[in-house]
């Protein structure tokens, strides 16, 4: 009996390998075995692999199948290994051509009665196959439309391993089945979240759209009930739509996530909003053997929201450092290091203090001065430094309420058009740079001879530079804010008006 | 007699006739001890071959080769040495083969080998 030889793709992060699956027959005792570094569900499939080719009329002889995984040493994790090692072991009888199996990469999961079932990861899964130059797959009809949103690639969707081995010109009579599809399916629901909710707090919505439209980091300070997350929710709705490689990359963490992909690739940035007792694990990625995706990955590309920051481990928030410097998320383990995006935009939120009410004006907060610094103190040097934007969101009054003009509140539609606008602005200014956001701009290019502002513009920043009110660090993080001000407005270069608001926007947390 | 004991004789005398037209020996059959019975034992040149013969009717209740157990593998094992040792003028090499025959009731048999197992 000859070798029968087929591919899938084992995926460690978004990052797919293609791996050759072998099998051959011996003549020895009947026995099933898988080598190459299979985890528990992939050894499994000797289980699941040997009644669906039964109970889909393909037969297989009953001597040894030795299944070989290459790279040997790559370890493979999951079900979807299933229809290829089951084809290649139909090949290895003959019944099906090896030649037409080497040329498709076989992706899908197994069930008892042959039917194939969908699997997690199929869009980085099929996005490798195109990349290392394949040009068909063959997905279970419940992964279709998600495969065929990757070009360049040709899709076979099919409902059992019996389908598949007619495809692949093995002669056996078509027995209709219906395909196992994936459960709640749905496009994305349109936000309804509309900036103009929000009532008072001018300076906090128009703090909103800077971030959005500077991609800066934001700290919001506020008693509870002053509408913190509110504004945080509405963050999303006013970043532009996704260009084409972070929609690839948003819909791929989805996938690999297991949550629904939808017929076409996300438009709209997400947003994560993790509970407070979330572990460093489930807000960065992480588990021993499968490496999965956690919050911050699929929050790559929009929004990352920690509502009661200082209620966070202090662990998981440090977590957090390495990929917002670097916009990558990183896991090691023994076997394997998996790599996310981490390219979101954090917001934090906090009270004040424990009870809340520090600070506010209509009651009394009931904490001890240590108790109250202690709490703000969880929050780490390190991590609010890498944020730009930190505002105090204070509770609004009754008069405020009975006074807001429902006509001169900023729609999210109208802040979007603004923040684009300053986007395409800043973007054109960096052109030349590998940064597109000002966020991302480091202070030296800013205070660069070529780009620095006059001693008009800066003199409030300079003076308090000299007064040790501000560091160096947080001196570059004015300018930039200072630059996405500007841009917000159209002009050319930061004023010492846009300087002076942009020292505001920085000082919530000093007051 | 039984009927499966009558299916398991019919089995091993088609095993035999089959190993004797590849050229093999007989030289024992049904050996008994106290630890159980070898179906057959062979030559094949210079080598003594011992033959667990497993006999179906159908393939209803899996292959006859599913049946062979890595316990069973082990037992035959003991058995082949405690012949070694009855049969002390009998030299060479020793292997374990198994036959599985398959003959279902009014149609031919289907007779397979497989060599070297343990």
């Amino acid at each position: 009996m000859s070798v029968g030889r087929t591919h899938s793709v084992s995926l460690i992060g978004l990052h797919g390998e293609i791996v050759e699956v072998e099998a051959v027959f011996s003549a020895q005792l009947p026995k099933f075995v898988i080598i190459g570094l299979p985890d528990a569900a992939l050894g499994e499939a000797r289980d699941r692999v040997l009644p669906a080719a039964a109970n889909s009329g393909c037969e297989l002889p009953s001597r040894r199948l030795t299944v070989n995984l290459s790279p040997a040493a790559l370890p493979k994790q999951g079900s979807g290994f299933d229809l290829a090692i089951a084809l290649a072991a139909i090949a290895a009888t003959g019944a099906i051509a090896s030649e037409s199996i080497d040329r498709v990469v076989h992706l899908g999961e197994l069930g008892l009665d042959g039917r194939l079932r969908p699997i997690n990861g199929i869009l980085p899964a099929v996005s490798a196959v195109a990349a290392a130059g394949f040009e068909t797959v063959m997905v279970p009809s419940g992964n279709v439309d998600e495969a065929e949103l990757v070009p360049g690639v040709r899709v076979i969707g099919v409902p059992s391993l019996r389908d598949a081995a007619i495809w692949h010109g093995g002669e056996y009579e078509p027995i209709p089945v219906e395909p196992l599809m994936r459960g709640g399916v749905d496009d994305p629901e349109e936000d309804h979240r509309d900036l103009a909710d929000v009532i008072g707090n001018p300076e906090a919505v128009e703090a909103m759209v800077v971030a959005a439209a500077g991609g800066h980091h934001v700290f919001l300070l506020g008693p509870p009930g002053s509408g913190k997350t509110m504004l945080a929710e509405r963050l999303p709705g006013l970043l532009p739509d996704l260009d084409p490689v972070s929609a690839l990359e948003v819909s791929s963490v989805r996938s690999l996530a297991g949550l629904p992909v939808g017929r076409e690739l996300a438009r709209r940035p997400p947003l994560e909003a993790p509970h407070h007792t979330a572990t460093a694990a489930a807000l960065i990625g992480g588990g021993t053997k499968q490496i999965r995706p956690g919050a911050a990955a699929r929050a790559s590309g929009g929004v990352l929201f920690l509502d009661e920051a200082p209620e966070f481990n202090v662990n998981v928030l440090d977590a957090l450092r390495q990929p917002l410097e670097s916009g990558v998320i990183s896991i090691h383990r023994a076997n394997a290091i998996a790599q996310y995006p981490g390219r979101f935009q954090l917001v934090l939120a906090a009270n004040p203090c424990p009870c809340g009410q520090y600070g506010s004006r209509d009651s009394d907060c009931t904490c001890t001065p240590s108790v109250r610094r202690r709490y703000l103190a969880r929050l780490s040097g390190p991590l609010l430094d890498r944020i730009d934007i930190q505002v105090r969101v204070p509770r609004i009054t009754s008069a405020q309420l009975r006074t807001a003009d429902d006509a001169r509140r900023l729609s999210s539609r109208a802040a979007r058009e603004r923040v684009i606008a300053a986007r395409a602005r800043a973007a054109h200014r960096l052109a030349s740079t590998p940064w597109t956001i000002n966020a991302q701009v480091p202070g030296y290019w800013l205070r660069h001879p070529s780009r620095r502002l006059g001693p008009v513009a800066t003199a409030s920043i300079d003076r308090a530079l000299e007064r040790g009110g501000i560091t160096m660090r947080g001196y570059d993080r004015v300018l930039r804010l200072g630059w996405t001000l500007a841009d917000l407005e159209g002009a050319e270069a930061p004023s010492a008006d846009h300087i002076g608001r942009a020292l505001f926007l920085r000082k919530a947390m000093a007051s | 007699m039984a009927a499966k004991d009558e299916l398991g004789r019919r089995g091993e005398h088609l095993a035999a006739e089959y190993l004797q037209a590849l050229g093999f020996a007989i030289i024992d059959r049904n050996w008994r001890c106290t630890d159980g019975e070898i179906d057959l034992v062979a030559r094949d040149g210079n080598e003594t071959v011992f033959v667990e013969v497993k006999t179906r009717a159908g393939l209803g209740f899996g292959h006859p080769f599913e049946a062979i157990t890595a316990r069973k593998l082990a037992r035959l094992r003991r058995l082949a040495s405690q012949w070694c040792r009855a049969h002390p003028d009998v030299t060479g090499l020793v292997r374990i083969d198994a036959v599985a025959v398959v003959a279902p009731r009014g149609e031919g048999p289907t007779i397979e080998h497989l060599s070297r197992i343990f």
